[in-house]
């Protein structure tokens, strides 16, 4: 035990001293994250909106003038049909159109109800978002200006529509994929590079000469890793939470706890890599190719695998990422129980323990 | 003799696409208990293949070898736990102090440093005053003393030092052989490997090693024995010309520079010094001078080089 | 004027914060001369032999290198020298002619010229048949032969050895040593460093650096007959011992 302790220790001075790197490790999730965060505030002002108002009431016209005299808002179109929305979006200028359908006043008056429309383009999800936000919080203000005195409150439905990406793929996908990343390069990457760092310098040699067992040597250099990830685990996510507003919804526990498991995941996917690998050079760049790209591609959070072609899916099944991702998902952003996710972690689980087995066992006891 | 280190016919290769380098061809030699083996050779006669196959961190392709009794192949994890070794390059961690070094090699050899002191003390205590020093910025000899320290702190019986005063300069080098002969008062064997040919004289045996062959195995005053014929050290003012015309010369078989000599052999039996003494006259050297002098184990080296 | 002096130094001295790597070193060295530059690991030879090839600028002092200025003419120096170490020289993974074709670029020789260089090179070094060989597949001994008279392709004025012969079988060393005698028949200056004191005895003069001084400055000879010694060996130990200083 004293053994192990005194090789975690050597290794956590490595990468103590070793200050850019481990400033780059623990301020690369940051830096993503921020930047992109920057990317999410980004103010939308005088964004160009189309109307369509089959209505032509003093109402519509009402709303409309409030609509278009707020700063974020310019009302630069007015269309005639339905059929119009889809062509106005495609000249792509347009950010949002809102649809008066006919009768707004006299259904207002006479049922206390009315329906807006607000279309937006969601394939910029964020800007998508804010608008319709802006343009809810006007009508609910007209609303209400509409309901001073009155014993029957008028009620004008905001019906919303995402064009392009319903779903409002964004900073839900990034954070879970940013997540997914850093941990694999974290991990991957730093431990492979560490193993063969020591093959480089010569120092292996000593170390296999020792009684100590190859598992131990394993464990002991993958130890301190786990715990930088862990750090990066916890900063990604108390800036989504704080900085991003992607709250989480499920359980922290089972979240961190997945996340160890896909830690471990990548810490094996770097000793197999450092098996093969002689110059810290290789280790870099197979990370990269086999490890990162595969992740960035097929963990479904820039492109959606379902949108794929059926050998590319197929493929996409053996990227751990990529379930990582899933469980990600569902735990932090939609909420769902370890119920739901268990099948996912059984797949990941598995993974890591073949991973795992074959880098200890292919650990070399001698030089290649 | 208690033999420490057997070596049997082992046999190395290095295949590649195109070639098929011989590191070691087939060699044999024996070590016994408290005995200073000493491995001498060029770079690339594999001496590094060599101690790497008798740390069991390489495999042979052929042939058989022990350490302590026990099979470099079968038996590598007793092997491991009772040799010390110190590869090529000081092998440490250049980012860790002196005394972290001390202590991670230690800890994976399993050793106790207060209990071992005793053993590296002479050695370790010189580079302790810098122990908060990190191993990157000690000199290269400082160096060496700290990989040999680290490579003893568990009291290896055997001892493997590949290459130890490469790169060391002449003082630290002197050092270092003083610290090898008293450890081998404490009855450690001690294989070393230099491509330093006046450190043989050092040695209690040498096997003299080159292109994966051994030349000639024996005491160092045995190996200058075998060198049958006369050597002439001969001297001049114009060194460069007498060695071209020398070496040119039919009747020498060899001729090299030696400092402010040149070594000579000649072809011819007999009265070599006539030979010689006509060579110089002919050629009109000033302050010519010859002189018969005993062979070095570099003269050995390279008359057993061009057999 | 006597002989050209191809490098003069005077009270050369290069300080790192308080410690002083070379302290205030004096001497000259004459064309064609072969000189020893001993010291052990850590007197500041190193250091010495950066500022005269224009890599590090001194403290103070003064020096010229090949007529050149080492404060403002390091450019000129770099054209005049060359420069070979056992540690930095040849590409392993280029051939035998693409190494001396692209040195004999970097200083400026005309094609025509690499290529008869490049012939005379091979010839010298019996080496026609490898001359398409990456140098990676070849010899340690044949590799600093090769990096040696790549470093002088160029007819440099000095050429700078850093420990050309180290880990080098015997043979090979003493022909590596025939090729610096030739060399410097040729007029090429050459400023050696070394562990193994029998080449020392090869030098013409030698000096020896303790604590970034210079000690001693002689021919060999007069050195061993100075210190009473039999060889050079026994000469650097008596003055390297002295050495206060063990860092680098």
């Amino acid at each position: 035990m004293k053994q192990l302790l005194i090789f975690v220790r050597k290794e956590w001075y490595h990468i103590w001293r070793d200050r850019r790197t481990l400033f780059i490790l623990i301020g690369m999730p940051v830096v993503q994250i921020v930047l992109y965060g920057f990317a999410l505030t980004n103010e939308v002002k005088n964004s160009r909106i189309a109307v369509l108002d089959e209505s032509r009431d003093p109402a519509t016209i009402k709303l409309i003038q409030e609509i278009g005299a707020s700063r974020y808002f310019n009302v630069v179109r007015l269309i005639h049909s339905q059929k119009d929305i889809e062509a106005v979006f495609r000249e792509g200028r347009t950010r949002m159109v809102v649809v008066f359908l006919r009768g707004f006043q006299d259904d207002l008056l006479h049922t206390n109800h009315a329906q807006v429309q607000l279309i937006a383009d969601a394939s910029d999800p964020n800007t998508a978002n804010t608008l319709t936000n802006y343009a809810s919080a006007i009508i609910a203000d007209y609303q209400q200006s509409l309901n001073q005195g009155q014993t029957l409150p008028y009620q004008i439905k905001t019906q919303i529509r995402m064009l392009y990406n319903p779903e409002l793929k964004g900073a839900y996908n990034f954070v879970p994929g940013v997540m997914a990343l850093v941990l694999m390069l974290v991990c991957a990457m730093m431990t492979s590079i560490s193993i063969v760092k020591e093959k480089e310098m010569g120092t292996m040699e000593v170390i296999l000469v020792s009684p100590l067992k190859p598992f131990r040597i394993v464990i002991a250099k993958t130890i301190p890793y786990l715990f930088v990830s862990m750090v990066n685990i916890v900063s990604i996510l108390l800036l989504s939470v704080y900085a991003l507003d992607v709250p989480i919804v499920g359980n922290v526990w089972l979240l961190m706890a997945e996340s160890i498991l896909f830690t471990i995941t990548s810490l094996s996917l770097g000793l197999l890599i450092s098996n093969t690998a002689k110059t810290q050079q290789t280790a870099m760049f197979t990370s990269m190719m086999s490890l990162f790209l595969p992740t960035l591609l097929f963990s479904g959070f820039l492109f959606p695998v379902e949108n794929m072609p059926v050998p590319l899916q197929v493929i996409s099944n053996v990227v751990p990422a990529k379930w990582y991702y899933i469980i990600v998902k569902s735990v932090m952003i939609k909420g769902l129980g370890f119920a739901s996710v268990w099948k996912e972690t059984l797949i990941l689980a598995g993974m890591t323990l073949f991973l795992l087995g074959i880098s200890i066992k292919n650990f070399k006891i001698r030089l290649a | 003799m208690e033999e420490r280190v057997v070596v049997e016919k082992i046999v190395k290769k290095y295949k590649t696409k195109k070639t098929e380098l011989i590191a070691l061809n087939g060699i044999s030699f024996s070590v016994g208990r408290g005995e200073i083996f000493g491995l001498i050779g060029p770079d690339g006669a594999g001496k590094t293949s060599l101690f790497r196959i008798l740390t069991t961190v390489l495999l042979a392709d052929s042939g058989k070898s022990s350490v302590n009794g026990y099979d470099t192949v079968r038996e590598y994890k007793k092997i491991r736990q009772c040799v010390g070794y110190m590869p090529g390059r000081f092998s440490l961690y250049q980012d860790l102090t002196v005394q972290e070094n001390l202590e991670f090699f230690a800890a994976i050899f399993d050793a106790d440093i207060k209990k071992n002191y005793r053993l590296i003390k002479d050695i370790y205590s010189q580079i302790e005053p810098f122990k908060d020093r990190k191993a990157g910025q000690l000199s290269g000899g400082m160096k060496q003393k700290l990989a040999l320290s680290c490579a003893l702190i568990h009291e290896p019986e055997v001892l493997f030092l590949d290459e130890p005063t490469t790169g060391v300069d002449a003082v630290s080098r002197k050092e270092f052989w003083e610290m090898l002969h008293r450890l081998k008062e404490e009855g450690i064997t001690i294989l070393v490997s230099t491509s330093y040919m006046d450190e043989a004289s050092l040695c209690d045996r040498v096997a003299l090693i080159q292109k994966g062959e051994i030349l000639s195995i024996n005491t160092p005053e045995g190996v200058r024995e075998e060198f049958r014929r006369p050597l002439w050290a001969v001297k001049a003012t114009e060194m460069f010309r007498l060695m071209n015309e020398l070496a040119g010369d039919p009747a020498v078989a060899s001729c090299y520079p030696f400092g402010q000599y040149h070594h000579v052999v000649l072809k011819t039996a007999g009265d070599d010094r006539g030979v010689l003494e006509a060579l110089m006259k002919k050629g009109r050297y000033e302050q010519a001078e010859i002189l018969s002098i005993k062979p070095n184990i570099e003269d050995c080296f390279m008359a057993l080089m061009n057999k | 004027m006597e002989k050209d002096k191809v490098i003069t130094a005077k009270g050369l001295t290069k300080r790192f914060g308080d410690f002083i790597a070379v302290d205030a070193i004096s001497f000259e060295v004459e064309k064609g001369e072969i000189f020893g530059f001993l010291g052990a690991n850590g007197a500041g030879k190193t250091t010495a032999m950066r500022m005269l090839c224009g890599l590090s600028l001194p403290s103070s002092g003064e020096a010229s290198v090949a007529g050149y200025d080492v404060y403002r003419q390091t450019e000129l120096i770099k054209r005049s020298i060359g420069y070979m170490s056992q540690k930095f020289s040849l590409y392993e993974d280029l051939t035998v002619r693409e190494n001396i074709r692209f040195y004999g670029g970097i200083y400026g020789l005309s094609d025509a010229r690499i290529k008869e260089k490049t012939g005379l090179l091979l010839q010298q070094l019996h080496m026609e048949e490898q001359g398409n060989s990456l140098v990676r597949s070849l010899p340690l001994g044949w590799k600093q032969k090769l990096a040696f008279s790549i470093a002088i392709v160029h007819d440099p004025a000095i050429v700078f050895l850093d420990e050309p012969t180290g880990g080098v079988d015997p043979i090979t060393r003493r022909e590596f040593w025939s090729l610096i005698y030739a060399a410097s028949d040729r007029g090429i200056t050459v400023f050696v460093t070394t562990h193994y004191m029998d080449e020392a005895e090869y030098c013409h003069r030698v000096s020896i650096m303790v604590d970034g001084r210079i000690d001693a400055l002689d021919t060999p000879e007069r050195l061993m007959k100075e210190h009473d010694a039999a060889s050079m060996d026994e000469v650097f130990l008596r003055l390297a011992r002295k050495a206060t200083r063990t860092g680098e």
